[in-house]
């Protein structure tokens, strides 16, 4: 049967996640010690746990309101203002997701009109271009470059912009490089933003993880309030991935038009998740602060480690991510995964599962124990010894 | 704060000096010089490991007892309560606020031999006044260690965006 016949082209013509690929080749091996995940190693703390189990105890099994539950947006609302310093009103203004994946998702399909351009900067989060093509986009990536610690700087966006884009993603710091911007990087992209009449998705699932300076919303800045739609979840910061908790806070007409879709294809985020994501929004900060310092102490062992290993790799200012640049080795992002993989069972992602501007570098994640760490870095510096070895031996012959 | 105290606290002391010095980015002797360090403030008192009783050959019994004693003019209740803390069986004292005075845990290779601790050499030291025990009949958490931790299955993909 030809069932591509039947499967939407945009849907046949999508590219295949990268990650995915990797994670197919990784499954079938024993003995890996994984830097290649994109979540916490923390369990969810059990306070959060333990409201979901008395949400059930009380009976909170059934729909909430589609903008989710009004407890939930008032706690996000105050948490907002006091993390971000950005008001946002809760019985318009807020929506619940499931996760900051269906906000986007929601927010592309209320602004994007088939043809549409919209700039992101790349490398970044797997999902963004996709996203755009499923909703008849048209992606216009923006390259950021290690020598800028991967901010995305205004000169990049005026090389990139092209005439007619409405929409700019921004996701600081950013998966996969770690990378922030600083207020007044944030100040001039703004001001790019006003002059342009781009509208600001910002995906800050990675605030609380800021570990140079303070994390700034590009909402918070004079004009952009209204022209930003900040995105935020629970994921990383509270060790809710499985969870899938998420929130979009935006002007209300934009906040009532990704209602409309959100309503029709999702009803609401789930009710026990939503009580959980209240708990921990409520009581949460101290386990936040806990985890955060445990993994700045992390990234700076793996970014020390990588630096006597002889890989360049720039300082990540937030993220769980360190992304290194292994094209000293010789070896392509991709070898360089697989050979590592097949050789020393050590898993990291190459770069250009992030995109194009991910060529020569990979991601390591270091949200992992310090035994694992300390292991797989061992296991990494063997294999790239093994590798300037073996270059100089076809060079001496 | 210090941080090989900052690592100690976080890991319970799981990690080797050698690992430490390379977590820390010191060299091993500048890791034990900070461990003589925080020994000598009186910080660190030490480490050992942590059992799980019931699951092994010999079960111990332990007990918690409500001391009250009466305190001392000049000293308060620290003699006493130091001189209780001393004894191999006690594991650990306390002072409390409330209706007793000392919370002591200890613990022994019977029942018979941890009342005959209680009633033979705690209950007769000048100054107790009465002691109260309750035996530890299960253990569910220990030192911040569950004894049957849940969930023990890998659920985390290898991979993921």
């Amino acid at each position: 049967m030809d069932w591509s016949k039947y499967i939407a082209r945009h849907v046949i013509n999508l590219p295949r996640s990268g990650i995915r690929d990797f994670f197919e080749l990784v499954a079938r091996m024993d003995g890996v010690i994984s830097l290649g995940i994109g979540e916490p190693d923390f369990d969810t703390p059990w306070h959060i746990c333990e409201a979901a189990i008395y949400g059930l105890e009380k009976g909170r099994t059934h729909y909430t309101s589609n903008l989710g539950m009004i407890e939930l947006r008032r706690a996000i609302s105050r948490y907002v203002e006091r993390q971000f310093g950005i008001s946002y009103n809760p019985d318009n203004e807020i929506l619940v997701t499931v996760g900051v994946s269906e906000a986007l998702d929601l927010a592309f399909r209320a602004l994007v009109n088939p043809g549409d351009k919209v700039m992101y900067h790349q490398p970044c989060y797997v999902s963004y271009h996709p996203s755009i093509l499923l909703t008849h986009g048209v992606p216009v990536p923006v390259p950021t470059y290690a020598s800028d610690n991967f901010a995305l700087t205004v000169r990049g966006l005026e090389e990139a912009w092209e005439p007619g884009a409405k929409i700019l993603v921004l996701n600081m710091p950013c998966n996969p490089t770690g990378g922030t911007c600083t207020r007044e990087q944030l100040e001039q992209i703004a001001r790019f933003c006003i002059e342009k009449d781009l509208i600001v998705i910002s995906d800050e699932i990675y605030a609380e993880l800021t570990y140079e300076g303070t994390h700034v919303s590009i909402a918070s800045l004079p004009g952009m309030r209204d022209r930003t739609i900040f995105l935020h979840g629970l994921s990383k910061a509270f060790a809710m991935t499985g969870w899938r908790i998420g929130y979009a806070c935006a002007p209300a007409p934009l906040i009532e038009a990704m209602m409309k879709v959100h309503q029709y294809a999702m009803m609401c985020a789930p009710v026990l998740s939503q009580e959980a994501a209240l708990e921990a929004l409520t009581n949460g900060q101290d386990s936040v602060l806990r985890m955060r310092e445990q993994y700045m102490r992390r990234r700076d062992f793996i970014v020390r480690r990588f630096k006597e290993i002889g890989l360049q790799c720039h300082l990540p200012r937030g993220t769980f991510y360190t992304f290194p640049n292994v094209s000293v080795t010789g070896l392509t992002e991709r070898d360089f995964a697989v050979r590592l993989l097949q050789e020393e069972r050590v898993a990291v992602v190459p770069g250009t599962a992030f995109g194009s501007g991910g060529a020569g570098f990979v991601r390591a994640c270091f949200a992992t124990g310090y035994e694992q760490l300390i292991e797989a870095c061992d296991r990494i510096e063997r294999f790239v010894q093994k590798l300037s070895s073996s270059k100089n031996s076809v060079r001496s012959e | 704060m210090n941080p090989v105290l900052k690592l100690l606290m976080e890991t319970g002391g799981q990690l080797g000096i050698p690992e430490m010095a390379r977590v820390l980015g010191l060299t091993e002797d500048q890791v034990k010089a900070e461990i003589e360090e925080l020994k000598r403030q009186g910080i660190l008192l030490g480490w050992r490991p942590v059992f799980n009783f019931s699951r092994g050959e010999d079960g111990m019994v332990r007990a918690v007892i409500e001391v009250r004693i009466t305190p001392e003019r000049g000293g308060g209740f620290d003699r006493l309560a130091e001189r209780i803390a001393k004894f191999d069986e006690v594991e650990s004292c306390y002072l409390m606020s409330g209706g007793y005075d000392l919370l002591v845990f200890v613990s022994g290779e019977s029942l018979h031999k941890v009342a005959a601790f209680v009633s033979e050499k705690l209950a007769t030291i000048e100054g107790v006044l009465s002691t109260s025990t309750h035996f530890l009949l299960r253990t569910y958490k220990e030192q911040g260690f569950l004894v049957s931790p849940q969930g023990e299955a890998k659920t985390r993909l290898d991979v993921s965006p």
